[in-house]
């Protein structure tokens, strides 16, 4: 029986893992290695800003490793999401760390690369085709020209088409997770279901095994109906309940998993123990939808912040808290209302500040951690406005106080701490018109860059 | 006689994370089969749960879902702030389960223990 095996060495590029973990995957012979870069979940900053959320050392150093081992092998890698976000400056980002390794290893090879930016004005011609998913705003013209960066979940095709071209190493921008776990199966005519079953359970490396971690590696061989995951660390196991959970993981229903033109069908999923540490999965679908649809991600550009910290531990003041908060707020109003647009928030840390208004059981704790946290439409006014709260708060004088020299424990100095540009996702959604993206093809190291 | 029994002496995960910057998912993982089935079969796990524990209304829960081949049931509702927007206070929605620690599932006494 044919079969196609995948070397998974870590959760996000970046996060590192241990190499003789590595070593261990690599006695399998893996026909690829596959690798996700990225996630929307560090929030809108890093997709908004083109930067990163992993750092530059750590995705070099987990590189210096594969490269290498796969150049050795003769066998492709394939890196999904490049940068985290896996805007064009991701891309630019992540490139720039391989060449780099490539001349430092003397390593040569062909690297295609492939953009997932979708083009403002094919958006923009293409509105009525567009469906927000979930409860946000229908997109507008002025929400595509607000966002900085604005790119599209890529499906197997042009990772396949790199392939095809003979890309050694494979550098796609945002892509479907499982995409780059399940491409070189679905080139070779493997069912797409169990493969892209594969790279969902593939992506997240050992994080669903035992006990799990999204630092260690693991491996999956697909054949004819199913595939077989297990961790080649052997103080890791797949369980049943391991792999069978792994689906649930960050998604909103476990039977069905949309991704770009179809979903995975895991209603006749079966898991079985083949053997301690080992799983066999089989049964799952693909289902192509009718009409092929791409997922958008994009954020925009909100303003610039300002935060400063404060402990409050006078019983009196924690128990005027609330009105305290809202009085400080309309004099601030007042003081500046001549600012457009600012927001400011308090976080009471101690009271329900990491729930807020779902925070079911609000009562105070003797202590509290403060905020003051201000966006305004300029880091200056974002500075103003914080430092006029910090310092009204500081002094105010409030019913019943008996601590007149200050309310706050400020435990920096300075105070105020500039946070730079906020960003929001302002695009969350699906898009039915073909977005073509064209791998490109280029030679690294060796003759050509001599 | 009905016992409550403590939604933390059946499940061995609790979990809340952002499935999408738009939703908030739970999952609640059982430590055995026995403990998936007492909860099925109690019936507590519906919108209308999550929606008494998260003080929401049951429009915001988008599915309640029993996964036996994890023994696990999952519920997903919408979040009040898109995460990382300015005013969200849990960018992963990795800290947003706690209420889920106080369910407590309906079991029948057995006749033995109600006689002793």
């Amino acid at each position: 029986m044919r079969k196609l095996t995948v070397l998974s060495p870590t959760a996000i590029l970046g996060y590192g893992f241990p190499k003789e973990s590595f070593e261990r995957g690599l006695q399998h012979n893996p026909d690829v290695i596959a690798v996700d870069a990225g996630s929307v979940d560090p929030g809108p900053y890093y997709l908004g800003a083109g930067v990163s959320f992993t750092d530059k050392a750590a995705v070099k150093r987990d590189l210096e490793i594969i490269l290498p081992a796969a150049r050795k092998r003769n066998i492709p890698v394939l890196i999904g999401s490049a940068g985290g976000a896996g805007a064009k400056p991701h891309l630019e980002w992540t490139e720039e760390i391989i060449k780099e390794i490539a001349a430092e290893q003397d390593l040569a090879f062909k690297l295609a690369l492939i953009a997932a930016d979708v083009d403002e004005e094919l958006l923009l011609d293409n509105l009525e085709s567009t469906e927000p998913l979930g409860p946000i705003a229908p997109l507008n013209k002025e929400t595509v020209q607000q966002t900085s960066n604005i790119v599209a979940q890529m499906g197997v095709e042009p990772i396949v088409a790199a392939l095809d071209a003979g890309a050694d190493v494979v550098l796609a921008g945002r892509a479907y997770d499982p995409t780059v776990f399940a491409a070189e199966a679905v080139r070779r005519g493997f069912d797409p279901g169990p493969a892209l079953h594969m790279g969902k359970i593939l992506e997240c490396a050992a994080i669903a095994a035992e006990p799990g971690s999204g630092r260690d590696c693991m491996v999956g061989i697909l054949d004819g109906d199913g595939f077989e995951i297990f961790p080649p660390n052997p103080q890791r196991q797949c369980t049943i309940k391991s792999v069978a959970a792994h689906s649930l993981y960050e998604k909103s229903n476990p039977w069905l998993l949309p991704g770009p033109g179809g979903s995975l069908d895991l209603q006749d999923t079966i898991y079985e123990q083949v053997e301690p540490g080992r799983v066999r999965v089989t049964g799952t679908r693909y289902v192509a939808d009718k009409h092929y649809r791409l997922k958008l991600e994009g954020a925009r550009l909100v303003g610039y912040r300002t935060l400063a910290i404060a402990g409050i531990r006078d019983p009196l003041m924690i128990k005027e808290l609330r009105s305290i908060l809202d009085a400080v707020s309309d004099s601030v109003r007042e003081n500046f209302e001549s600012v457009p647009d600012y927001k400011l928030n308090f976080l009471c840390y101690g009271l329900d500040g990491v729930m807020k208004e779902l925070e079911p059981t609000p009562q105070p704790g003797h202590e509290v951690g403060l905020i003051i946290d201000v966006v305004a439409g300029t880091q200056d006014d974002a500075n103003t406005i914080c430092s006029y709260c910090r310092s009204t708060l500081l002094h105010y004088g409030y019913p019943g106080r008996v601590s007149t020299a200050g309310n706050l424990a400020l435990p920096y100095s300075p105070s105020d701490l500039k946070a730079g540009p906020v960003y929001e996702f302002s695009v969350h959604h699906l898009l039915a018109v073909p977005v073509e993206f064209r791998p490109l093809i280029q030679e690294v190291g060796g003759k050509s860059d001599g | 006689m009905v016992k409550q029994i403590p939604i933390t002496d059946l499940a061995v995960v609790i979990r809340s994370k952002n499935s999408g910057p738009l939703e908030l998912t739970f999952d609640i993982i059982f430590k055995d089969q026995q403990s998936f089935d007492l909860a099925v079969a109690s019936g507590i796990f519906s919108p209308a749960l999550f929606a008494d524990l998260y003080k929401i209304p049951e429009s915001r829960v988008l599915s309640v879902v029993e996964y036996a081949p994890a023994r696990a049931i999952k519920a997903t509702i919408l979040r009040n702030t898109v995460a990382g927007s300015v005013g969200d206070t849990d960018v992963y929605g990795a800290q947003q389960h706690a209420p889920l620690l106080a369910i407590t599932v309906p079991m029948e006494g057995d006749e033995d223990a109600d006689q002793g």
